[in-house]
């Protein structure tokens, strides 16, 4: 077997293909080597391995210094050992060093619990610091969605690698020399300064506390203590299927009633559903996606194609700043969260007599982004904006945890009436794909006025970066495009924007996977399979949905009834859609 | 400058550069001066303008180069001398008060001044 | 009028000096006033002619006679009989160290007495940098020519094999080697990069060769580019190297014009071009991948290799990259022939190495001598010894990445494998002479003062290590440091060896491990007796005024800048220690010798 390679790793013999690192192939027989810089999305063709934090180190027989195994190709005969003392007191040593430099602050530290570090140290038996001395001064950055602490930044790279590979935002970069060398922005600017879209996906892969999100649960629980306000709450559908990993279920656990039981615990006044809203967002941005295809194909020069879903605020973030020129392409429907938002503060609000200064509104979303998108200006009446706070699922779990109750253990509840009813189509809003298969579904029955006999659209499914399907309805060919990751999103908007490639409907999704995978999501640490099982799990809760179909939501229907009239009609555009702006300029950082 | 064509036309080439830059018998006096960054920041430029000038005045005709560095950093700047009909010799140290001596006494009545540096190294040609 | 038929020169280079050669002078002078041969003979004082060990020399010309071990009373004799009576003295002649035999003539070959070969300098200060014809007057090109016509590439790849030339950028690795590994990968374009990044505090041999030979570099790139089946070279040169820049701009412009760089290179269809890229001067860059990605725009900072450069370098094409000294050396190797060079040096180490010899030597300078060349012969001939009469400490070779060598390595042969056996490494050339009043935890401090911010900081052993060595030095050196740190300094030295990404990080703790097996016992002094035996630590150093020694001039204390020293006219000064900085102005203004420091 020619590209097959044996080799000896702790006295054990392993046949490996040829090109695989000696950390892989330890692994492969379970040996566990520690690792820190390194960084794998499987699947999504992006591997951090600068080879860098030293804390892999292993010994090669015949060679005369360590080698990092993340980094070190296995050959022939090689003979190594993982766990010699020599191995283990460098490895000491560097994780010493890396300690000699980062804050002590664990108690409070964002990532205290969840810290690869501190996990490491305590692994490797560190006690005290024996090579202690000056500690680095770098900056402390708070942006809407991110915290930036230079001051625990390991030099790991890996939201580096994710930022400029994963996602091509290149907003972060290596700084300074020696002692000082830092991730930083360029300039040491502010996040917001630069071309970052806060997606969020540095702060999924930061093993450290240099990157967290900002941190809104105070706030929240003040909110639900104060008498004078109501506090409703909406979750986003990749939520449900993620949270239960932080209180040790299996990835992919659905756990939608637990979740809903422990909000109302809480003290929430109503929990209700974001995928209520993503129904919405289903009729206005479908329709518009009709309309838009119908004037296309009698020749209106003035409707431009492909339509680009809009419901991912890094996705929006990322082409107001790298695609000035293609503005009036995206759907001009708001995202489900904000759409959310939008009814709940006018038409709920109303409903119910309850002034808009005390409708607090809570979301709980896999995302980092959104606590961003919430801020916007063009989403705020007279300074209150539609959502209140947006907190992350993991900020989630951490509220969950005050309660003192076994999670697990928590009986199901349903969502509050009426924005807490959906349909199965706005479930697979947390998958990629799964926004233009639910536009599909509707579109499809509205186009044709057939009813659609399968529901699934398996063609639009899968992990691959970059999708193209062609959906048949009924005698006309559409195609569509799907990407997820920005990366990704980038070399399908190079090719329409170039005219090399021709849709009628594109999906973009800023994180590796979809929602699912969202920045905010519990930390994966590079298991890229427990994204992958969350992906599976939102299909379930679909198949396991009465209804599966946005425009047959009754409560959608009855919404349109009552208050918005058409979709896409006067006050519908008025209440659940916007505009772009050109953010081009934070590209040079000027 | 016309192209090189071949090696034949190289070789012939540099045959007639040798009898331009280093002929068989030198006929004239010659001034290497080391001009490399060091020289010319401890003044090798200056020496070389001055001696231009000073040459001019007395009569000499000199053919001054700019060289590379010779090595001898302690010394800068350095110069060497080529007189037909005597072997070269390296001075050291040259001030423009030194390089007139150079001119005035070497040159003219091969009286040796101050600063000679023996060259201490075997050049490969 | 003076009209000398007769010179006779006596070396005044300081070890002559010393060995009393300003008296023989004067009584050359004088005998010949004697005999009244004023007019007709000159006695002039030369430099250094690199017979330290056998001076005082004298040399009488035009008769090319050296007479070796001169004392003052020999004057005489020689003047009687060789000035006078044509005859040389026998006994005082200079004898040929291989033969033995006593040498009267040393016209030519001139050869024995002279350590050097100059090889990568050859052409240096002989040439005019900025006339490429004087550079073909040398037979310049001619290299290129002979491969284009010639030899398949093959053939000069193994040349460069044969000739054991090897990388002089410090790690040595086989030139030969490298070049048929970029020959062998296959790919639609490959380059060639001259590494002109030299770094190392206080070396100029890549600047000197560029700035005194630019051509022998671009012949050479191109000879390399058409071995590996390249035609694009680009120098990378850091920008502070104006005049070297400015240089090869018209080397260039120049071979570009006579057909010797460009396309359809003297009609042999191979095609070359160069191109400068400069740096900004970031030690790190020195390193091959680092200075890739420099190239490439990006963040000078190293990648683990495998794949080396040879496969994988510039834009992700095989790149084969040397330094500047290691190019210079390919065209003579080729005229000349791989034997010819292979019969230069040691048995692992081939011809020649260029020194910027510098520190506590009378010549310090830039010198190429013969692998296989010892420490004494380039400290004590060609360097002349050691300045003021002062005692030899210790030699450093390597810069940053090497280490300190003591009296008893002085007789070590010189080449890849003994510097490095004997705890230090060739490096790029950087030779630094140090006498007894250099400290040597100090001068290991400030190596590691140099890496510190000059690590790219990717790799944590690097980046966080080194500051920390830095501290404990700094603490050392301040009489804080304590039998712990001394341990601690070895342990993490190790640990950074083994474990740093690159070169830079793998050799940085070498100064420290060096000094620390050297001269242990002065890091002992440092820590348990406060006291710096060099005198260099301002925190461990106390100035004192010799009361039997001091007029009470008050020149120390009119100079003094914190007002320290305080004393009466005409009555013995002291200084109060309380206040003084230790700046040393007081000795330098004293002209009594009355302040010490102890």
């Amino acid at each position: 077997m020619e590209n097959m390679i044996t080799l000896t790793i702790d006295d054990r013999q392993v046949t490996v293909p040829k090109g695989t690192t000696i950390l892989k192939a330890a692994r492969s027989i379970g040996i566990e080597i520690p690792t820190l810089c390194h960084y794998e999305l499987k699947g999504q063709g992006v591997e951090n391995r600068p080879g860098s934090c030293r804390v892999c180190v292993v010994e090669v027989e015949g060679k005369s210094n360590l080698a990092a195994s993340c980094a070190t190709n296995v050959s022939e005969g090689m003979v190594v050992r993982t766990n010699s003392l020599r191995v283990i007191m460098a490895r000491r040593t560097v994780v010493d060093l890396m300690l000699s430099d980062h804050p002590a602050d664990c108690l409070i530290c964002p990532q205290s619990g969840n810290c690869e570090l501190q996990k490491l140290a305590n692994d490797l038996g560190l006690r005290d610091i024996t090579y202690s001395g000056e500690q680095s001064k770098n900056k402390v950055e708070i942006s809407p969605a991110i915290i930036r602490d230079e001051n625990k930044c390991i030099m790991c790279r890996r939201c580096e690698t994710v930022c400029n590979s994963l996602q091509t935002v290149g907003a972060l970069t290596a700084v300074n020399r020696g002692f000082g060398a830092v991730v930083s922005t360029s300039f040491r600017m502010n996040l917001e300064d630069t071309s970052c879209v806060m997606c969020g996906q540095c702060v999924q892969a930061c093993p450290v506390g240099a990157l967290s999100e900002v941190n809104n649960t105070r706030q929240v629980m003040s909110a639900i203590a104060n008498p004078r306000k109501k506090v409703i709450v909406q979750t986003a559908p990749a939520v449900r299927v993620a949270l239960g990993e932080e209180f040790g279920m299996e990835p992919g656990s659905r756990v939608t009633g637990k979740m809903v039981t422990a909000l109302k615990k809480m003290g929430f006044d109503y929990v209700f559903d974001t995928d209520f809203a993503a129904d919405l967002t289903i009729m206005e941005e479908g329709t518009e996606m009709l309309d838009r295809i119908a004037r296309f194909m009698k020749g209106d020069k003035s409707v431009k194609l492909p339509i680009m879903t809009s419901c991912c605020p890094g996705w929006v973030n990322f082409f107001e700043t790298n695609y000035p020129d293609m503005l009036d392409i995206p759907s001009t429907a708001k995202s489900p969260m904000q759409m959310f938002g939008a009814i709940a503060k006018n038409y709920w609000a109303e409903k119910m007599g309850i002034k808009r200064e005390d409708l607090v509104v809570v979301s709980i979303m896999p995302c980092v982004a959104k606590k961003y998108e919430c801020q916007r200006d063009e989403f705020k009446v007279d300074g209150n904006p539609d959502v209140d706070y947006s907190l992350t699922t993991r900020e989630l779990a951490d509220m969950v945890k005050l309660l003192g109750v076994k999670f697990e253990d928590l009986p199901d509840s349903d969502f509050d009436k009426p924005l807490g009813e959906s349909t199965g189509a706005a479930v697979i809003f947390g998958a990629t794909g799964g926004v233009i298969e639910a536009a599909t579904r509707t579109a499809y029955e509205i186009f044709t006025k057939k009813e659609l006999g399968k529901v699934e659209f398996t063609e639009l499914r899968g992990l691959e970066g970059v999708r193209e399907a062609t959906v048949d309805f009924d005698g006309t060919p559409i195609h569509i495009g799907i990407a997820h990751g920005l990366g990704n999103a980038r070399k399908l908007l190079d090719k329409v924007r170039a005219g090399e490639a021709q849709f009628h409907a594109i999906e973009i999704m800023a994180c590796p996977g979809g929602c699912v995978g969202g920045a905010g999501q519990p930390y994966h640490h590079g298991d890229f399979s427990k994204v992958e099982k969350r992906l599976q799990a939102i299909y379930e809760e679909d198949r396991e949905k009465p209804i599966r179909k946005s425009h047959e939501n009754p409560y959608i229907q009855q919404l349109y009834k009552e208050f918005l009239g058409e979709p896409c009609g006067e006050k519908a555009h008025h209440l659940l859609h916007t505009h772009y702006f050109d953010k081009s300029e934070k590209k040079f950082g000027i | 400058m016309r192209k090189v064509q071949s090696l034949a036309d190289l070789q012939s080439l540099r045959d007639e550069f040798r009898a331009e830059f280093c002929p068989a018998d030198v006929k004239k006096v010659q001034v290497k001066i080391a001009m490399a960054t060091c020289g010319i920041a401890a003044g090798a430029k200056q020496v070389m303008n001055h001696m231009v000038e000073k040459s001019k005045e007395l009569g000499l005709d000199i053919d001054f180069t700019q060289a590379g560095c010779m090595g001898y950093c302690y010394a800068e700047p350095t110069l060497e001398v080529s007189v037909p009909g005597r072997e070269s010799v390296v001075f050291g140290y040259v001030d423009e008060t030194r390089a007139d001596e150079i001119l005035t006494k070497y040159i003219q009545n091969n009286e040796l001044v101050e600063g000679i540096i023996p060259v201490n190294y075997e050049t490969t040609d | 009028m003076a009209t000398y038929n007769k010179h006779i020169l006596v070396c005044g280079g300081s070890c002559c000096t010393s060995g009393n050669s300003a008296q023989i002078a004067d009584n050359f002078k004088s005998t010949l006033a004697e005999k009244n041969l004023s007019n007709d003979v000159q006695v002039i004082q030369t430099g250094c002619f690199g017979l330290c060990d056998q001076g005082p020399v004298v040399k009488i010309m035009p008769d090319n006679t050296i007479y070796t071990h001169v004392k003052p009373n020999d004057v005489r004799r020689i003047v009687e009989e060789h000035i006078e009576g044509g005859k040389k003295v026998e006994d005082l002649l200079y004898v040929n160290p291989i033969t033995g035999e006593r040498v009267e003539d040393n016209k030519e070959p001139n050869k024995f007495h002279k350590k050097q070969i100059r090889i990568a300098l050859r052409n240096c200060g002989v040439i005019d940098p900025e006339n490429i014809k004087d550079y073909i007057a040398h037979d310049g090109y001619m290299a290129l020519a002979k491969c284009l016509t010639e030899y398949t590439p093959e053939q000069v790849i193994e040349v460069v094999s044969a000739s054991g030339l090897s990388g002089r950028g410090g790690a040595g690795f086989p030139t030969g080697k490298k070049w048929a590994s970029s020959a062998r990968a296959k790919a639609d374009q490959k380059y060639v990069v001259c590494n002109a990044d030299e770094g190392d505090p206080g070396a100029f041999m890549d600047r000197s060769i560029l700035e005194g030979d630019p051509n022998s570099v671009l012949e050479a790139m191109a000879i390399c580019g058409y071995a590996i089946g390249a035609d694009k070279g680009l120098i990378y040169i850091r920008a502070e190297y104006p005049l070297a820049i400015e240089r090869l701009k018209i080397a260039i412009s120049q071979a570009e014009e006579m057909g010797l760089l460009g396309d359809n290179i003297m009609n042999s269809g191979f095609n070359f071009h160069i191109e400068l890229r400069y740096g900004a001067g970031a030690f790190v860059c020195g390193e091959a991948t680092a200075l890739i990605h420099s190239m490439e725009g990006k963040r000078g900072e190293p990648t683990f290799k495998p794949p080396r450069t040879s496969e994988k370098g510039y834009n992700l094409k095989p790149t084969n990259v040397n330094n500047v000294e290691t190019y210079a050396n390919v065209p003579i190797i080729i005229t000349k022939g791989a034997e010819w060079f292979s019969s230069i040096g040691t048995a692992n180490s081939k011809g020649t190495k260029v020194f910027a010899l510098a520190g506590k030597v009378n010549n310090v300078g830039l010198i190429e001598v013969p692998m296989g060349t010892t420490l004494r012969e380039i400290i004590y001939e060609i360097g002349g010894g050691i300045k003021d009469n002062k005692k030899f400490k210790a030699v450093q070779t390597g810069g940053p990445s090497g280490g300190c060598l003591t009296e008893r390595h002085l007789d070590i042969p010189i080449d890849y494998k003994s510097l490095t056996q004997a705890g230090s490494m060739m490096g790029s050339g950087g030779m630094v002479i140090m006498d007894e009043s250099s400290c040597m935890v100090s001068i290991a401090k400030f190596y590691l003062d140099f890496t510190v911010p000059e690590s790219c900081g990717k790799c944590t052993p690097c980046r966080i290590g080194n500051k920390r060595l830095y501290e404990m030095l700094d603490k050392i050196t301040k009489g804080n440091g304590t039998m712990e740190d001394l341990e601690h300094l070895r342990n993490l030295s190790v640990v950074i060896k083994d474990t740093a990404l690159c070169g830079l990080g793998q050799s940085s703790p070498n100064p420290i491990l060096s000094t620390l097996d050297n001269f242990w016992d002065e890091y002992v002094e440092h820590v348990q007796d406060k006291k710096c035996r060099a005198g260099a630590c301002k925190d461990l150093v106390q100035y004192e005024i010799n009361p039997a020694v001091c007029v009470g001039c008050t020149a120390c204390s009119r100079n003094c800048p914190v007002e320290a020293i305080k004393g009466e006219l005409k009555k013995p000064h002291q200084i109060d220690n309380s206040i003084c900085i230790k700046c040393g102005t007081c000795i330098t203004k004293c002209k009594f010798n009355a302040i010490r420091i102890k």
